[in-house]
């Protein structure tokens, strides 16, 4: 029987088989942030380890990061937490992308951004969105504190084999509908442990002609399905990506030629079998928004907040509690939403790509007068390129707030949060309570919905808006 | 890490389905670079008033489940964020055991626990054990009905029992590695250390498509 994507990587990267029925699984690039590291790197300190391989870790600053005037943190524990880094890397012979360098940004964005993403290699990072690296043919995956310590002291991870998931997407996606309405179509399909227990793998006519920052907003997400990693066989498309960037991580030359041939053979055999499938058409979807406080609570932009038990998957009460903190009656239309805020940024949706479309959105015109704008940057190489572009003017003549590069208001560990009742179209991944900011309300959805919904106010049907 | 065996202690309930790690412990508590000091601040946004107040609404805050250490709850509890921060803060605020249900939706079956959270559980040996949504309910039930319900877990049986007045037991099934991983407590850096020679030998012969 032939293999799947999935078990082609995993069995590259099975080191050895364990007694417990688990394995050890070596890891070729691991990548390090602020906030889930201090206590790993003290874990080492106090064992007298060093890292094992340091070559192939490195760090970056992201979830604490000031996005106005971003040397000067005030917050003393964020601070702490970014000089810790600091000193760790320094300690631990670890390269560091601070806050100085112009390679800095979040985790996943510059990842593939140097390269250092690439087919057919094992990724993990203690962060959940590690998933987003998959878009590449990789094995990526978040990991919890103690992985962390353990990757950093043996460059392995002790692994259960996960199940294998394939995710077709058939069909064309209609003008305007964009890779993240297809994902929140699926976790609204699956529901947010749809996917607990595999890994994802992503395939169809609609995957193959997507853009890699497309297919990167579409693998992020495979977390909130509940799957740790999503996956893409690379394609002439992925091979064009990491050759055409500076990217200094990548192979060149003769090195390229050979990864070339190891990338090209990673796809699902013809006879290989996954433990489930399931087909999406990809015409059928509209533009998506969230309603509730979990990416499953999700329905088309056309319709309507549901009634409590109209929601497959969610009993009467997940749902009183949700549309209780949203402040939303049954329904109530999705275009009848008014927000106050919009937030154009995070690991889901902040590559130059991402930009581009929503300043196609904003040229030429003015963001509502009741709603304040942050578009951030998702590295400060995206921040370079959009104002080569000129997005940058585009954005700010229409009202909206540029910022510097970091994961902001995705989570609101820097300065950037809702306050209570505040309401806000996102381009992130979560909208769980007080994900924001305690007591903000978050709707999901793509780039160009949020463009628009700051233009009216309110939510529009960006596929017959002009 | 110490060893999990068996455990007797005092249930409480939190009846939410889809608890996300943001919500075990938000944000801004996440840029301690310590370790310990989290259970004052677990499930911080449900637990206190605006004031800082203990919120009466809020489940955990019932003085009949002061000093519990069996959380039961509902169906994928942990997801969304990696952070382990939310096994500790679980942890330290007493907990040694959680209980939720698996759930049937169409043909598949849901695990109870998110992936990353179990995995972060068992590393700090803390169990996470999942039973069906009608032995959950029962539990919710029981422990409305009888104030101060415990119950004991016994790992190595794979049992959960409820002491109420005739004891009612359940059956549970764990990873067999999860299960060998708790009951031994063992340290899993040191035991992948010992295969240094082996990952040695993966490394001579492995393509790192390095870079230069």
């Amino acid at each position: 029987m032939g293999k799947t994507l999935f078990e082609k990587i995993w069995d590259r990267h099975v080191v050895t088989p364990l007694k417990d029925g688990t394995v050890l699984l070596y890891i070729d690039r691991h990548l390090v942030h602020e906030v889930t590291s201090p206590q790993a790197f003290e874990g080492l300190r106090l064992a007298g380890a060093k890292v094992r391989r340091p070559e192939l870790t490195f760090a970056t600053m992201d979830h604490n990061v000031p996005t106005v005037n971003r040397m000067n943190i005030q917050d003393q524990i964020s601070r702490a937490q970014i000089e810790a880094l600091t000193q760790n890397c320094k300690e631990f012979g670890i390269t560091l992308y601070d806050l100085k360098s112009d390679r800095q940004g979040i985790v996943h964005i510059i990842g593939p951004e140097l390269g250092i993403t690439l087919p057919g290699t094992t990724i993990v990072c203690g962060d959940s969105h590690t998933s987003t690296h998959g878009a590449f043919g990789t094995l990526a995956f978040g990991i919890g504190t103690s992985e962390v310590e353990h990757v950093l002291a043996t460059q392995c991870l002790r692994q259960s084999r996960p199940k294998t998931f394939k995710v077709e997407f058939t069909g064309n996606l209609k003008p305007r509908v964009t890779a993240k309405d297809m994902i929140l179509k699926l976790i609204g399909t699956i529901g947010t442990a749809g996917g607990t227990g595999y890994v994802l793998e992503y395939c169809g006519e609609a995957i193959r002609k997507l853009s890699m920052e497309a297919r990167m907003t579409i693998c992020n997400m495979s977390i909130e399905a509940g799957a740790r990693a999503g996956m893409m066989a690379p394609d002439e498309i992925t091979f064009q990506y990491i050759a055409e960037g500076k990217r200094p991580y990548a192979p060149k030359g003769k090195d390229f030629d050979d990864s070339l041939k190891l990338w090209k053979s990673l796809t699902t055999d013809p006879d290989a079998r996954y433990d489930r499938t399931i087909s999406i058409n990809t015409s059928d979807i509209a533009p998506q928004v969230t309603w509730g406080t979990n990416p499953g609570m999700v329905v088309d932009v056309t319709g309507r907040v549901p009634k409590a038990n109209e929601v497959a998957g969610y009993n009467a009460k997940d749902v009183e509690q949700a549309l209780e903190y949203m402040g939303l009656q049954p329904g109530t239309p999705i275009t009848d939403i008014k927000v106050d805020t919009v937030f154009i940024g995070s690991c889901t949706n902040a590559r130059i790509e991402d930009l581009r479309n929503a300043a196609k959105i904003f040229k030429g015109r003015k963001i509502s007068k009741s709603v304040r704008v942050l578009v951030v940057p998702g590295s400060e190489r995206v921040r370079k390129q959009a104002e080569a572009e000129g997005l940058h003017s585009i954005f700010k003549a229409v009202g909206c707030e540029w910022r510097q590069s970091g994961c902001s208001m995705c989570l609101g560990m820097n300065p950037d949060q809702l306050k209570p009742g505040e309401r806000c179209a996102s381009t992130s991944n979560r909208n769980f309570e007080g994900r924001q900011g305690k007591g903000g309300r978050t709707h999901l959805v793509s780039p160009e919905m949020a463009a628009a919904c700051a233009i009216e106010g309110h939510f529009v049907d960006i596929r017959s808006w002009s | 890490m110490e060893a999990f065996k068996s455990h007797r202690g005092l249930i409480a309930t939190l009846d939410r389905a889809n608890v996300d790690t943001d919500q075990i412990i938000p944000k801004q508590f996440l840029k301690s670079i310590q370790r310990t000091g989290f259970e004052k601040n677990l499930f911080y946004d449900w637990r206190y008033l605006a004031d800082g107040k203990p919120n009466p609404d809020f489940e955990l805050n019932a003085k009949r489940f002061h000093g519990a250490s069996i959380l039961v709850t509902r169906n994928n509890f942990g997801c969304g964020s990696s952070r382990e921060h939310a096994v500790w803060a679980i942890q330290q605020y007493g907990f040694k055991a959680v209980v939720a249900p698996r759930q049937k939706r169409g043909d598949a079956v849901v695990p109870a626990f998110a992936d990353i959270f179990r995995n972060n559980c068992t590393k700090n040996g803390v169990l996470t054990v999942e039973l069906t949504d009608a032995e959950v309910e029962e539990i919710f039930q029981m422990t409305g009905r009888y104030q101060g319900l415990e119950a004991t877990v016994h790992l190595e049986e794979q049992r959960l029992t409820l002491h109420t007045a005739e004891e009612i037991s359940f059956h549970f099934e764990i990873d067999p590695a999860v299960k060998e991983h708790l009951v031994r407590g063992l340290d899993e850096i040191r035991q992948t250390l010992q295969d240094e020679e082996t990952i040695k030998r993966f490394e001579a012969q492995h393509n790192f498509q390095r870079f230069s």
